[in-house]
């Protein structure tokens, strides 16, 4: 019981700047190398967005920094991959308490098949808070920080599969923040959704940006330039350019990065 | 010519459709005349809230509630026993095991269901019964209770092959969602993928219960031919099936009252499974348009 009490308080007060960073990282999906040593370091509360064609590796090198990939057969790492200086996949790591830290968000929206309520306090529920007071005010407050509160604060016991793919997205979106993650990954979360949908999360995750690291994957050049901070150019396993998005987007410096972000080619 | 040929081979193809469903009809239809004539003359409430079923002896009662508590008794040990380890096994298989543990296991579990019936019939009353016997001091002979863990062995595979199937088609989705949560192994099967198969691993259960109700050679050698209205499980019992073969095998006279009991008691049988079959049939329905 003591336990579960002490789940409840989070402590708020202290908001580390969380960083990023990876050593020497290679990807090998049995003998096929998708990630082909890369060295980078992703700053603390800011968007940086991951761009580049399809097979580039941009999903496989952002997955990793919540062991997304464990799950992927034949999959293994060379190098280090370090949140705060410390090294995730080394064999003390307790990966469910990464995870609560790190915060996915997938491209098509994936609620689970329960309540809207149930979907956004799943991940405390997974720590063992049962206490519903503390519960709906997460809940409510989680709902709040996407724009989704006023949409269906009276349907909060409907299913979640029965709301839109844009509102199933914030739900998703939702549902990660309620564990409180320093950081939130996004394997481009758009990419299913209308226009207006899209739009509605870009100015989301501008917002959000001021709480957590932000990392985006995205297809969509626009959408790189109009929210992130940082921009990551990847090609065939490598990381070619890493820069200031208007830099990046402006003057870059590598031939390649040129090529693609004028539409070149990919 | 060819036009010829396939015509030929649809309308044979048409004619074995057919007559499956002449067969099940007519089943139906003898079942129902028979069953009828017994009415004539046994009134259905008698049938329905007597407590007796004696038709063989001279002091007749036709009350089908201990035949119907016989095989309800021994089809609910069988559930209890079958459903938790059927469904542990599917989790394992499904979530745990590595994908070559999933290729021989598979099959080994589903050979269960191959073994002939008349052998886990011999295996309760010569091997579960004694072994039983030796810390349930009262134990009978023949009883509910080792039938019925042995038809729970036998239904293993009902629950969880089709169990595992239902958690398989679980969209991966939901899996990295739960685990992106942070969720553990136990926590992503118990709390996402359980209730996302749901319906799955409910027509799993129903369909093993009618297997249950159904089964004949099993009940018929280790649970005795005493029919008896008891919840007792280490007491001889006699279930429906079990009253059918001992009638059709003995010496009753073609015709008579007593050979017409056997229907009535099919009938009985049939409307159970009959009825789970449809449930499970509405429940896989609705469970096909949620993933479509």
């Amino acid at each position: 019981m003591s336990k579960k009490e002490k789940g409840i308080v989070i402590d708020k007060s202290i908001k580390r700047k969380h960083k990023l960073e990876t050593k020497g990282v290679k990807v090998f999906y049995d003998d096929f190398m998708a990630i082909k040593g890369i060295d980078m370091t992703i700053k603390a509360n800011k968007v940086t967005a991951f761009i580049g064609p399809s097979g580039c590796g941009k999903s496989t090198f952002l997955r990793l920094f919540n062991r997304m990939n464990d799950y992927v057969d034949g999959f293994r790492l060379e190098g280090e991959v370090r949140i705060d200086g410390e090294n995730i996949y080394k064999k003390k790591i307790n990966v469910e308490q990464l995870r609560k830290q790190v915060g996915m968000v997938f491209q098509k929206p994936n609620p689970f098949p329960k309540s809207i309520f149930e979907n956004v306090a799943y991940g405390l529920r997974i720590q063992g808070i049962n206490d519903k007071r503390y519960l709906s005010e997460k809940v409510e407050d989680s709902l709040k920080q996407v724009a989704l509160w006023d949409e269906v604060k009276d349907d909060l016991n409907k299913s979640a599969i029965a709301l839109s793919g844009g509102q199933q997205q914030r739900l998703c979106i939702a549902r990660t923040l309620a564990v409180e993650p320093s950081i939130i990954l996004m394997d481009e979360p758009t990419s299913a959704l209308d226009p207006l949908s899209t739009a509605k999360i870009e100015e989301l995750i501008y917002e959000l940006k001021e709480k957590y690291s932000i990392v985006i994957v995205t297809h969509n050049m626009q959408q790189a330039g109009r929210i992130s901070d940082y921009t990551a150019f990847f090609y065939l396993g490598e990381l070619i350019e890493y820069d200031r998005t208007k830099k990046l987007f402006t003057n870059p410096e590598k031939q390649q990065t040129e090529n693609y972000i004028t539409g070149r080619f990919g | 010519m060819r036009k010829f040929k396939e015509a030929i081979i649809e309308k044979s193809l048409l004619a074995s459709a057919l007559v499956t469903i002449l067969v099940t009809l007519g089943i139906i239809l003898v079942l129902s005349f028979e069953a009828v004539n017994f009415f004539r003359e046994v009134p259905i409430i008698d049938f329905l809230t007597d407590t007796q079923w004696t038709p063989l002896f001279s002091d007749k009662h036709f009350g089908i509630l201990p035949l119907l508590s016989g095989t309800l008794l021994t089809s609910f040990i069988a559930i209890a026993f079958a459903v938790p380890v059927g469904l542990s096994i599917s989790i394992y298989i499904s979530e745990y095991a590595p994908k070559s543990f999933r290729r021989t296991i598979k099959p080994a579990l589903e050979l269960l269901a191959a073994v002939p019936t008349v052998v886990y019939g011999f295996f309760a009353l010569t091997v579960v019964t004694p072994f039983l016997q030796t810390f349930i001091p009262g134990l009978s002979g023949f009883n509910s209770l080792s039938a019925g863990l042995v038809m729970g062995i036998m239904i293993i595979p009902f629950v969880s092959s089709l169990s595992e199937d239902a958690l398989h088609a679980v969209p991966n989705s939901l899996r990295e969602a739960a685990y992106g949560m942070g969720s553990t192994k136990l926590q992503n099967s118990f709390r996402v993928l359980v209730p996302a198969a749901s319906s799955g691993i409910i027509v799993s259960i129903i369909l093993a219960i009618s297997r249950a109700i159904g089964e004949t050679m099993i009940v018929a050698i280790a649970a005795g031919q005493q029919p008896r209205l008891t919840f007792d499980p280490t007491v001889p019992v006699e279930t429906i099936t079990t009253y059918i073969v001992q009638v059709s095998l003995g010496d009753v006279q073609h015709g008579s009252l007593e050979y017409r009991t056997i229907f009535a008691a099919g009938i009985t049988l049939f409307i159970f499974t009959f009825l789970l079959n449809t449930i499970s049939y509405r429940i896989r329905k609705k469970f096909q348009e949620k993933y479509e």
